[in-house]
């Protein structure tokens, strides 16, 4: 057993505890922000040092720490560090439970953080429930009619697609009697199979597998939950629901299905000619379902949902194309970062907005351009980066995620996902048109607290950095995934 | 670090910089906004004119990028920045060095917003210049989508009428075209293994085994180029973000933008595809003439002064189209000079016909008239760029029709085995030019001559600033026209490569 190993997830839930204990004590709430603030840097640093280090594993092969956990070590302390950033205002909206409110955080993060690390069905579950309870609570969190609604549709229906996924990892248990990813490979392996209809079990438990971990990731037909979770929750929760909750659900789909269901190669295509559909309905269903909203969240949401498309598109690269795949791996991972600094942007540039106007309809947006011009600036540069017009971080991770579909001769799926980001384009734009062509509704400049405006400046900044000088970040995405542990 | 391999990057990154400052003077500071404008876009015409200058033309250097410049950008990709230019791009590169100085000029009179409105006019300017200028696919793509953004801001924000429609038209179109276009790019890339435009089209794309056929990657990649051009039926966008864009914009979008699918034509479609390009040469010539014939005829009966030169553009593009796809050596260098040609024409009749909209508060041609004793300054300038336009001898749209046709009829494009279908398409299109004088010369009339009416008197003639930018743009159509050697000589040596491709 090597704690080093978890060194990171251990600092973290240190401070989860601090953060509690301290809210009995201390008066000026923020403290608490900076607390949690520090543990997060502190899991990055512990996770830069292993970073160095081979792939072990640890737990008796439970947990692995290898360059591909390593790189989602990495990414979930700053995207929660940039909520944790954007809360520092929000939080006035709940006066007591603020330090609750830290500790799922980081206590969410942890989840994440182990999930990425999983290399065994059973790690993954209690990880996946780790994150799930935390969310549960997190999104119920504003007591309010629409908040409390959200949160128990989240609960009934995460504690559905909890049930089928435990479902299906029942069904692969029973069929290779192993619960270790690399075992159950190998079993699979083992048994000789020519093709679906000799192992039918095997075949629903994948298929319950892809039931349970696309609701998490919020993938057509598993996203209904989502617009309404989305749009009750408190907005920061809503970021890290759709950024590090849906990395989080990749990670441990890129994980599984890298390891576990490769081979045979019949297994793989299978596999991955249903992410295959599944992302070419789901980005066409999120685009053109988003067009009419006029609730800015609830536009996120269906935004989100064609996002989770286009990483889909990925995975399904990854299984059409086992002989290539660590392109396919990477330029997924790759989208995940970009995705990430961008969709955070957006909402966190949406918190500061709606902060202030009290309302999240995008009619209230009205002449931003004036009332708030540094804040409508980084929302239309976080929209344009949804959209995938460079020079943006958005662009570079479609074009690499796109490059290595067609690499791949799936060109006819790269071809519904660049219409589909024509469709986008309109009602991103959309936005954009409200805010600086518009009149002012009111009169009177929008502000924003320090915290809100360095989150949203870290986030642009990655934006613009991912979207000129890509070269670093497809590195570390093709370190991670090249150095899987196995 | 010497002048010949950063000149490039200081002309597209200047008007930048310029942007990046202009954001951060205060809006209530517009004269000073103005300069700076003026200056970050005169230095890259300056220091573009020495390029032209230094430009080597001998014909040892056809095909070779001059003033290259090439840096490692992402190396995982095999992406480059690579800018150089060449005999085709020069010119165009030139012209939109030009037009970004001159629009600067052509909106002395912006008062709305101006800190933004110069600040998205110059990354505009940027992005055309680094389109022309890339030798790069990725960087050539990025470039060209860049410019969408100014444009939709510029077009929604200072336009009129129903801008914002316009607009996010503009946008999807474009959009739509851009995403063909980058199916078309990943296809050609995993095909050759790599985004430099020199190596793909030196090896020549036979020597690659194909993810996808030819003829796919040729489609998927001129779609986006004929969104742009525009060629029928994707012009549709075209008279609408004209109409409504401010007249600057409307300069930039004829006088350049345009440019930028013509462009890309030569130097992606035709010379990396130059079998397939012969092959479906008989489809587009046909489009070509669609193009001129059509557009002509719906320019006859536009009533607004805009709308019109806006239709006059897409028969005038026809033109560049027919000249391209007629492949041979004097229809390729009349296209290219069709498009600098155009550029400019069209960039002082936009500009005008902006003067008589903002000095008389009035577009519909049918309420104008009579002008000419008003405002006799403008109504000779708006002449002298209407017969430019009617390929006047002695303007070079003259020359370059001249040359677009000449090549056009000894085109050995083969349909059905004989060359008798592009004799016969020219001596079409050549309608088109009668159609051109027709529409113009009616324009004229309707608007400056006639008996003048009193709710003009008092109008304002041009004023002297105006009267300056009209004079470049007349002296360059005149200087071409009457000597258009300094501009064949260097389009033929980018041109010649190509048809050593295409056989011709």
């Amino acid at each position: 057993m090597n704690l080093q190993l978890i060194a990171p997830e251990i600092s973290l839930l240190v401070t989860a505890v601090v953060v509690i204990l301290l809210d009995l004590f201390v008066q000026r709430k923020s403290l608490l922000a900076v607390v949690s603030l520090a543990g997060l840097a502190v899991a990055f640093g512990f996770t830069c040092y292993l970073w160095g280090g081979d792939a072990q594993t640890t737990f008796a092969n439970m947990l692995i720490s290898d360059k591909f956990a390593l790189f989602f070590k990495l990414l979930f302390p700053v995207m929660a560090g940039l909520v944790v950033l954007a809360s520092t205002d929000y939080v006035s909206k709940f006066k007591e439970f603020q330090g609750e409110y830290y500790a799922l955080v980081l206590l969410s993060t942890i989840g994440m953080m182990l999930i990425a690390a999983a290399a065994d069905l059973i790690t993954i579950f209690v990880a996946l429930e780790l994150i799930s309870i935390s969310f549960y609570a997190l999104v119920g969190f504003l007591k309010d009619a629409k908040s409390s609604e959200a949160s128990l549709k989240y609960l009934l229906l995460g504690a559905i697609a909890s049930a089928i996924l435990l479902y299906g990892m029942a069904f692969v248990f029973g069929f290779t009697g192993k619960t270790q990813l690399g075992d159950i490979s190998q079993a699979i392996q083992h048994l000789g199979l020519t093709g679906a209809s000799a192992a039918p079990g095997l075949m629903l438990g994948l298929v319950l597998l892809i039931v349970g971990f696309g609701f998490k990731i919020a993938a057509f037909p598993f996203q209904m939950w989502v617009p309404d979770v989305y749009e009750g929750a408190p907005t920061p929760i809503t970021a890290f629901l759709s950024v590090a909750s849906k990395a989080a659900g990749f990670a441990v789909i890129l994980r599984i299905f890298y390891s576990a269901f490769l081979f045979p190669s019949w297994l793989s295509q299978d596999w991955g000619m249903i992410f295959a559909v599944l992302a070419a309905i789901g980005m066409t269903v999120g685009n053109i379902v988003a067009i009419p909203q006029t609730n800015i969240k609830r536009m996120l949401a269906y935004s989100s949902i064609a996002q989770a498309g286009y990483l889909i598109l990925g995975i399904a690269t990854m299984g059409l194309a086992p002989a290539m795949i660590h392109s396919g791996q990477s330029s997924v991972l790759f989208f995940l970062a970009g995705y990430a600094v961008t969709n955070l942007g957006a909402f966190i540039a949406v918190i500061a907005l709606s902060n202030k106007v009290g309302s999240d309809r995008i009619s209230d947006y009205d002449g931003m351009g004036k009332r708030a011009p540094m804040i409508s600036l980084a929302l239309t540069l976080c929209l344009i980066s949804l959209t995938g017009i460079p020079p943006t971080a958005g662009f570079m991770a479609k074009f690499y995620i796109f490059s290595s579909a067609v690499q791949h001769d799936l060109l006819w799926l790269v071809f519904i996902a660049v219409l589909n980001s024509v469709i986008s384009a309109y009602y991103y734009l959309r936005v954009v048109k409200v805010m600086w062509f518009n009149e002012p509704k009111f009169e009177g400049k929008v502000d924003s607290s320090f915290a809100l405006r360095l989150a949203l400046g870290l986030s642009c900044a990655g934006v613009i950095i991912l979207g000129v000088l890509p070269n670093y970040g497809i590195k570390l995405a093709e370190m991670a995934a090249k150095m899987f542990g196995f | 670090m010497n002048f010949n391999n950063t000149v490039l990057s200081l002309i597209i990154f200047l008007p930048m910089m310029g942007a990046l400052i202009i954001a951060c003077i205060s809006n209530s500071r517009a004269k000073l906004i103005k300069y700076v404008a003026a200056l970050f876009t005169l230095i890259p015409l300056i220091l573009g004119v020495i390029v032209f200058i230094k430009f080597d033309r001998s014909a040892a250097m056809a095909g070779v990028m001059q003033f290259d410049a090439n840096l490692s950008w992402i190396p995982l990709i095999k992406a480059y920045y690579h800018v150089g230019l060449d005999g085709i791009s020069m010119p165009l590169f030139l012209l939109m060095d030009l037009l970004g100085f001159l629009v600067v000029l052509i909106s002395w009179k912006i008062d709305l917003r101006p800190r933004e409105y110069f600040a998205w006019l110059l990354l505009l300017e940027a992005s055309i210049l680094g389109v022309f200028a890339s030798l790069d696919i990725l960087l050539f793509f990025i470039f060209w989508e860049i410019e969408v953004i100014p444009m939709f801001f510029l077009i929604s924000i200072w336009g009129a009428g129903r801008k914002e429609y316009s607009a996010l038209k503009y946008v999807l179109y474009t959009l739509f075209g851009s995403a063909m276009m980058l199916a078309g790019i990943l296809c050609l890339y995993f095909t050759t293994g790599s985004l430099s435009m020199v190596d793909i089209m030196h090896n020549g794309i036979g020597s690659y085994v194909s993810v996808v056929p030819t003829a796919l990657m040729f489609f998927l990649l001129i779609g986006g180029f004929a969104v742009k051009l525009p060629v029928f039926p994707f012009h549709t966008w075209l008279p609408d973000a004209h109409t409504d864009a401010p007249t600057a914009v409307s300069v930039v979008l004829a006088g350049a933008l345009l440019k930028m699918g013509g462009y890309g034509m030569i130097r992606i479609c035709v010379s990396f595809f130059p079998a397939v390009a012969r092959q479906y040469a008989p489809l587009f010539i046909a489009l070509a003439v669609v193009n001129i014939i059509y557009g002509a005829a719906v320019t006859l009966k536009q009533t607004d002064i805009k709308r019109l030169i806006a239709y006059s553009s897409v028969s005038h593009m026809g033109f560049v189209l027919l000249g391209i796809f007629a492949l041979t050596q004097v229809s390729m260098v009349g296209a290219t000079m069709q498009m600098v040609s155009h550029g400019l024409i069209t960039g002082l009749l936009f500009a005008t016909a902006g003067l008589v909209m903002h000095n008389t508060h009035e577009r519909d041609i049918a309420k104008l008239g009579g002008l000419a004793r008003q405002i006799p300054m403008i109504t000779v300038i708006f002449t002298i760029a209407g017969l430019g336009a009617m390929g006047v001898p002695g303007t070079s749209g003259f020359i370059a029709e001249f040359m677009t046709f000449l090549g056009s009829f000894q085109s050995n494009v083969l349909f059905h085995g004989s060359t008798l279908f592009a004799h016969v398409f020219t001596v079409i299109a050549i309608l088109g030019i009668l159609m051109g004088a027709g529409y113009i010369l009616w324009l004229l009339q309707r608007v400056f001559y006639g008996p003048p009416q009193d709710k003009f008197n008092g109008v304002h003639d041009a004023d002297k600033l105006e009267r300056v930018y009209s004079a470049i743009f007349i002296i360059l159509i005149f200087t071409i026209g009457l000597d258009p050697s300094i501009l064949t000589n260097i389009i033929k040596t980018g041109i010649s490569p190509i048809i050593h491709l295409i056989g011709g």
